[in-house]
């Protein structure tokens, strides 16, 4: 059987203790991978090199990056001591995540697209600047000195299973020269994996690239012990580092569609956009919308939308039509089911998909479970569902004068506000609820890689300094 | 001329269990004459409707008493925990639990010292040597643990270090997500261990927890600063971190001795190295004076098959306390008899997975 090794500083390295990952559909055995403990992970990020990509030039590691882009969609990489395919990657990635396979090449894509256009990726982080400031710790930019150093030393990420393309937030370390050590989530080892094989064929020193599948505990060393790092989770696995300026903190999104007095009349011309937003990538990422305000006619919207979500059907992942994931732990997907029929009873909610699709949302076929997508008309706007955020394509809809909205809608990963109501974009403007901004008809998915994605990784990693030096004489 | 062998494993496994079907017989009518047994198994007697001096004949008999329930341990007096024929000895409690509410108190005279000196008889004298001083850098306290490393370290004429650590207040800050604050604490307790260790060349011996193990590792090469063996327990041990000290926290240099115990049944010993085993560590309970078993845990009296996984099951057969049948917050995989401890024993212990709550450990 295929075995993933714990990569210590590059080094693939086989643990006493495995875990198996199997099909989520058949149960078959698709991989062992070699569990870290928490002792192995300290101890290597206190041996890490911190200076190993020093002997690089930002433009340098671009470079390399853009190759390894194309190699990680197209070339044979190694895995353990066998080797795999791109197309053996869509598979394995799909057969221990449930997600479709046309979800998971779609995923693919966003990774190659972040690493070969890294050049964009990190202009938008460090506004355009002379990359060789970096290199040299200083520079001239439009007749001033600017001057940064690395305070980020190491670079750590504690990375979900829900979506791949959240693979792209960490990549850009390795063009900023930081290593990186990686906690990949349970059931996707596999997209980490092949990126940093594909760096290191492309001549990424391999001692700048940690893999150590490690439990709760391993973690938790992992995020103590780099200089700064990114954590994915809900809010119980985040909620002990926030306030901690060294852990960039990606929890549940909330992202939401907001139309105006102006357009919520027109909500028909939007509803692909929105339903879009809710659904697109099986409903399993940060930035699809789990929400949708709207200062009238709420309960139209959401039948709408339920009329449309309810011709979605549980399809086999091969299955080029399939738009949800399954859930190979039946258990996570009966609990999400129930959360939400338990805070149904409380008045002031409907679930427009039930009624409309005539059955339930909770779908069990063999091994497997599928959630539904569901839409929540919320006449309350107080009610809990207003604000929920599962791995499945689910929003509630609420009503909500334009004018309280940007106080109402709470923290929010993504808006969209389609709308030209110049006091309405003021204030969601000047909210410090909302993390990115879209105003006009534009998907919640639909991210401008140009642009920094909650939080800054450049600001993250490296301190500006004040800077003087006796010209030469 | 004679020829002596030595007997086979499977006789000496039968030879055990006679051993434990007299030691079970000798300790129940110690506990249950009102001569000589403890207020609590006297009023426990008078409330049964058989007799147990009368039909506990042997250690399967022991399946006629309900569950110890440690709940019975918590709060006074605990003098009715005192064997009436050790009433005029000079009593311990030890402690466990306590990180809220009252703890669970367990009565000792010389238990501990019967039981680590047993220990002492399987330790090798080039890794823990004689007249070797000793670090105890676990926890203290009210601990068992404390008293007994002690007892051991002098036991073989060495001299014991300690520093404070109390794990209720690292179980505290555990729970309550406080890791920063723990953190801050294990560093404390280290720093305190790396003074005493510099401090004290004749340091060859110690012991520690996994956790504080790795941390002290960190800061310091042990087998450069003269330590010979780890005597290591108090929390969960995986193969892994098993191979990990070996290799790694101990360089291959310095002994690592696996143990697992508690305070109410005392120290089980591990089965010895062995590269077949693959870094699983065994333990073998101290027979007869306490047994180990592994139980379904939808059926205490079931004994699972071998390589099955359950719940570890502990019965202690001493004159100071009897504990027939408690089930610990434990599972394990059952192993069976080895050259060294012709009866079953314990592997990859790690916490009882059927709980509602996951059960907290610290650094401790």
């Amino acid at each position: 059987m295929l075995h993933i090794p714990i990569l210590r500083q590059g080094k693939p390295y086989e643990s006493v203790d495995k875990v198996e990952l199997v099909h989520h559909a058949t149960g078959e055995p698709i991989a062992r991978v070699s569990q870290a403990n928490s002792g192995m992970v300290v101890r290597d990020i206190n041996r890490i090199d911190d200076a190993v990509l020093e002997r690089f030039t930002v433009s340098e590691l671009i470079d390399i990056c853009k190759r390894a882009g194309e190699r990680f969609v197209s070339s044979t990489l190694p895995i353990g001591d066998q080797e795999q395919t791109y197309d053996d990657y869509i598979r394995n990635l799909s057969a221990t995540t449930g997600m479709p396979h046309n979800y998971c090449h779609a995923n693919a894509q966003k990774i190659k697209r972040v690493l070969t256009e890294l050049n964009v990726v990190i202009a938008g982080l460090t506004r355009g600047f002379d990359l060789s400031i970096i290199d040299k710790g200083y520079g001239e930019q439009n007749g001033r000195t600017l001057s940064y150093f690395r305070d980020g030393r190491t670079f750590g990420a504690v990375l979900p299973s829900n979506s791949p393309g959240v693979h792209g937030l960490w990549i850009p370390a390795i063009a900023l020269k930081a290593p990186v050590v990686l906690k990949p989530g349970r059931e996707e080892p596999w997209t980490p994996f092949r990126i940093i094989e594909a760096l290191a064929a492309e001549g990424i020193p391999r001692e700048a690239l940690g893999f150590y599948p490690t439990d709760h505990a391993g973690a938790g060393e992992l995020l103590r012990g780099v200089s700064r790092s990114m954590l994915f989770g809900g809010g119980d696995t985040t909620a002990p580092w926030r306030g901690d300026s060294r852990v960039e903190i990606h929890g549940p999104g909330y992202s939401k569609v907001i139309l105006g007095d102006d357009t919520a009349d027109d909500w028909e011309k939007y509803i692909d956009i929105i339903a879009g937003s809710i659904a697109a990538n099986g409903g399993r990422s940060c930035i699809n919308a789990s929400a949708v305000w709207t200062p009238r006619n709420g309960k139209q919207i959401a039948e709408a939308l339920a009329a449309k979500f309810a011709k979605v059907e549980p399809l086999a992942v091969d299955d080029p039509n399939a738009v949800i994931a399954a859930f190979a732990n039946q258990a996570m997907a009966e609990s999400m089911s129930e959360m939400i029929d338990f805070e149904l009873k409380e008045p002031g909610a409907i679930d427009m998909t039930e009624s409309v699709r005539g059955s339930h949302r909770l779908v069990t076929k063999d091994r497997v479970s599928y959630l539904l997508p569901t839409v929540i008309w919320c006449e309350d706007r107080e009610h809990a569902l207003r604000n929920r955020e599962f791995l499945f394509p689910f929003a509630s809809v609420v009503e909500c004068p334009t004018a309280e909205m940007s106080k109402m809608i709470g923290s929010s990963l993504v808006v969209s506000a389609i709308t030209k109501d110049q006091k309405l974009i003021d204030a969601l403007m000047t909210s410090p609820d909302v993390d990115r901004l879209n105003i006009g008809a534009i998907p919640t998915y639909q991210l401008s890689w140009d642009q920094p994605h909650e939080g800054n990784l450049f600001e993250h990693l490296y301190r500006q300094r004040a800077f003087q030096a006796e010209p030469a004489a | 001329m004679t020829t002596t062998t030595s007997p086979s494993l499977e006789q000496r496994a039968v030879d055990a269990k006679t051993r434990l079907d007299d030691q079970t017989r000798e300790i129940v009518q110690w506990h249950f004459d009102p001569k000589t047994g403890c207020p609590f198994w006297l009023e426990y007697a008078s409330k049964l409707s058989w007799d147990p001096r009368k039909e506990v004949k042997c250690y399967d008999d022991l399946d006629k008493f309900d569950p110890f329930e440690d709940e019975w341990l918590r709060g006074g007096p605990v003098r009715r925990w005192v064997p009436k024929a050790y009433a005029d000895k000079p009593i311990y409690t030890f402690e466990t639990g306590g990180s809220t509410g009252v703890p669970k108190s367990r009565i000792s005279i010389d238990d501990f010292r019967i039981d680590y000196e047993m220990f002492s008889e399987t330790l090798s004298d080039d890794a823990f040597p004689r007249g070797g001083d000793w670090l105890m850098l676990g926890p203290t306290g009210p601990r068992r643990l404390r008293m007994a490393v002690e007892h051991l370290c002098q036991h073989r004429g060495g001299v014991c270090f300690h520093v404070d650590l109390d794990p209720r207040w690292v179980v505290k800050l555990v729970k309550s997500n406080r890791m920063q604050l723990m953190h801050e604490y294990r560093d404390h307790v280290i720093n305190q261990g790396l003074t005493l260790l510099r401090a004290h060349e004749g340091i060859e011996c110690l012991f520690t927890t996994p956790k504080l193990l790795e941390a002290l590792c960190e800061r310091v090469s042990l087998a450069r600063m003269g330590v010979k063996g780890v005597f290591c327990g108090g929390t969960q041990l995986t193969a892994q971190f098993h191979r990990f000290a070996r290799e790694e926290l101990l360089e291959g240099k310095v002994e690592f001795v696996p143990t697992y115990g508690n305070t109410l049944m005392g120290l089980a010993c591990h089965k010895p190295f062995d590269p077949a085993d693959n870094y699983s560590i065994t333990y073998h309970p101290p027979s007869p004076r306490a047994m180990i078993e592994i139980v379904d845990p939808k059926n205490a009296k079931r004994i699972v098959e071998y390589g099955e996984v359950g719940r570890a099951r502990l019965t202690t057969l001493t004159k100071e306390f009897f504990v027939p049948r408690f089930l610990e917050r434990d599972e394990a995989v059952r192993r069976p008899p080895c050259e060294k401890y012709p009866w079953d024993g314990a592997g990859d212990v790690r916490p009882f997975s059927g709980f509602a709550k996951p059960i907290v450990e610290g650094v401790y």
